[in-house]
């Protein structure tokens, strides 16, 4: 039976009854019928969705709630705005937002040119086997755990055996504890994971290259272009719409700084830089069970993502052609 | 400075013989080789004084002599590492976290994206929009926390396979594979010969689809072996530990040896030398696989950046 119905629609009625388009519960019916199976299928991987992602969405009423393990999140009473009101007047509050910004701002200024710059490169360079071991030699860090990056830190970085200190010795300079240095920190934390991901990061840009209309290169070859020309008129106009799409997503998370590597990498001395939202929400939240005031500081982190990403996305829109949606 | 050196070549043999390069594209060439050596040096340095260290003496390592290839090779540093009960169960537990964490996502994934793939889906929009909304707003670390509680997940492996168990990223590459490598007229025709949809995944598209479940498969598993931050606010018994967070308590917080008293220098070299062993046999299972399968890696990726 099913098998006919995508056949009937256009032999045509018997009958004399102008029959509109199908409606949408026409469409509705008709597809639940033929792919029931499919519809069955797809039960479990939305309960998960629902599960684990929505009802956290709701469960995040909690921020406006004085949160009781007995009574539950539903039950538990309402207290409007206090624990929003509690963190912007916490002293930490204008720190944890200016470390957030400062190290995320820092990734993005040296963490999205150099996996261009690095593409450009590649792409000039003409023997495929020196070409293609850049590119795997590069791309293998991104395989490395963040606990094992952070442990290779703090082996090369120790003030005793590092080698990097063990090399400022021998130049006579005095060691140094580069992970407590406030001043250091940062540049540790964010040329860290430009070495980790930058073959990983590139290979989007190389694909874009890949893809360039070769007739260009010919038109510039005639026209007498020098490589750098090549470069500035013919490649990077090439990966501009990926370059925007990714420059959309960096900005738009900016304020989503990775819990990750940023708690592996505290410690006493450089916490006053290094504390950030999401380190904080763990400590306050988890380790400090105070629920409410967590998920307060974390609700207000998702909402200025959630922000800041629709606002991006829409300046892309009106400057150029590509955005996400 | 662009004007092309050989004014004198006509137009079409320059084209037989390529134009030749000017003086300055030959410096400017020189120059990008200089900088990708560079480049390719600072990325492979740590790689390989990590792996020398960990093949030298503990003494060695103790007094700042590697610096490049091994001193005094021995092998004290693994055997220390294979000794540790720990490790070994750390090993044990991440391999199985892997293992069943892939079988269930690679299913969940596949069983969304597909349906998710097909035209005539009914609401498959809506879904989609409902999916991906999860990547740009989360209800945050403490309700999320919450739910794995209520469900009586905290302290069980389960707390680690299911509740990340579908990236939203790897629904979309396989949704992009199945539209773009699947033609809608073999479905069609399948139809027409009775075979139900569920007939149709087990027999054509898991068939054809072998390379996107392998691309699947390793980013999960990838994604598995490296993790530990669910492992860090969800379990709290020392055997269900993966190996990361094993690594974390030796290599970053240094609750590694026993001291001895007696023997304490050598405890203490030898407590140094392991963190290098332990790193690299840590990361040997994905680095070993990466050269092999980073071709899949890449499509992976570029099929994901498709626009669908």
């Amino acid at each position: 039976m099913n098998t006919r119905t995508s056949y009937s629609e256009s032999a045509p009625m018997p009958v004399k009854v102008h029959r509109r388009a199908p409606g949408m519960r026409d469409l509705a019916r008709r597809s639940l019928k033929r792919h029931w199976q499919l519809y069955l299928l797809i039960i479990l991987p939305v309960a998960y969705f629902i599960i684990f992602k929505y009802i956290p969405m709701f469960n995040a009423v909690l921020a406006f709630k004085d949160y009781n393990v007995i009574e539950g999140i539903w039950g538990s009473p309402w207290v409007g705005t206090k624990y929003f009101e509690l963190f912007f007047e916490n002293p930490a509050f204008a720190t944890l937002i200016k470390n957030t910004l400062i190290i995320s701002f820092y990734s993005l200024a040296v963490g999205f040119p150099i996996p261009i710059l690095l593409a450009l490169a590649l792409n000039e360079v003409r023997s495929r086997r020196f070409k293609k071991t850049v590119q795997m030699i590069t791309y293998a860090p991104y395989f490395i755990s963040t606990v094992v990056m952070v442990s290779m830190l703090m082996l090369f970085l120790s003030p005793r055996l590092g080698i990097i200190n063990l090399i400022g010795n021998a130049l006579g300079f005095d060691s140094v504890n580069f992970l407590g240095d406030t001043g250091m920190f940062r540049t540790i934390y964010v040329f860290s994971d430009v070495w980790q991901s930058m073959g990983y990061s590139a290979v989007i840009y190389l694909a874009a290259l890949a893809g360039v209309d070769p007739s260009l290169y010919e038109a510039a070859k005639v026209d007498g272009a020098s490589r750098f020309q090549k470069i500035l008129n013919v490649d990077i106009p090439g990966i501009m719409p990926a370059a925007v799409i990714i420059l959309i997503l960096s900005v738009g998370n900016i304020m989503a700084l990775g819990f990750e590597k940023m708690y592996l990498m505290q410690n006493p001395l450089n916490l006053p830089v290094s504390e950030i939202i999401a380190t904080y929400v763990y400590k306050v939240g988890l380790l400090n069970a105070n629920y409410s005031f967590a998920t307060a500081v974390g609700l207000f982190n998702s909402v200025i993502n959630l922000v800041l990403l629709i606002v991006v996305n829409s300046i892309a829109k009106r400057v150029s052609t590509t955005s996400l949606w | 400075m662009s004007a092309i050196k050989g004014d004198g070549v006509s137009q079409s043999a320059a084209f037989r013989r390529g134009i030749r390069e000017s003086r300055s594209d030959r410096i400017f060439l020189g120059l990008t080789y200089l900088i990708l050596t560079v480049v390719l040096i600072i990325a492979l340095y740590p790689l390989v004084y990590i792996l020398s260290s960990s093949i030298s003496s503990p003494a060695a390592v103790a007094s700042g002599r590697v610096w490049l290839w091994p001193v005094e090779i021995s092998f004290d540093g693994y055997r220390a590492v294979f000794q540790n009960d720990q490790v070994l169960m750390g090993y044990a537990n991440s391999l199985f976290y892997a293992v069943f964490g892939t079988l269930i996502s690679v299913s969940l994934t596949i069983m969304i994206a597909y349906p998710l793939s097909k035209k005539t889906f009914f609401g498959r929009g809506p879904l989609m929009i409902f999916i991906t909304f999860t990547m740009l707003f989360s209800g945050g670390l403490i309700p999320t926390y919450l739910v794995v509680k209520e469900l009586g997940m905290i302290d069980t492996r389960w707390a680690l396979l299911i509740p990340n168990a579908i990236w939203v990223w790897q629904v979309i590459i396989a949704r992009t594979f199945f539209q773009s490598s699947i033609p809608d007229e073999l479905s069609e025709a399948a139809e027409i010969d009775g075979c139900s949809d569920m007939r149709f995944i087990t027999s054509v598209i898991i068939p054809l689809s072998k390379p996107i479940i392998a691309v699947l498969s390793l980013m999960y598993a990838v994604g598995q072996w490296n993790a530990y931050f669910d492992a860090l606010i969800y379990l709290k018994t020392q055997s269900l530990y993966p190996l990361q967070l094993i690594l974390r308590s030796v290599l970053i917080l240094g609750n590694g040896s026993s001291v001895d008293a007696a023997d304490m220098i050598k405890q203490q070299q030898l407590a140094e030398l392991m963190k290098y062993s332990l790193i690299v046999v840590a990361s040997l299972p994905v680095l070993i696989i990466y050269p092999f399968v980073q071709r899949y890696f890449v499509q992976g990726m570029l099929i994901g950046s498709v626009k669908g």
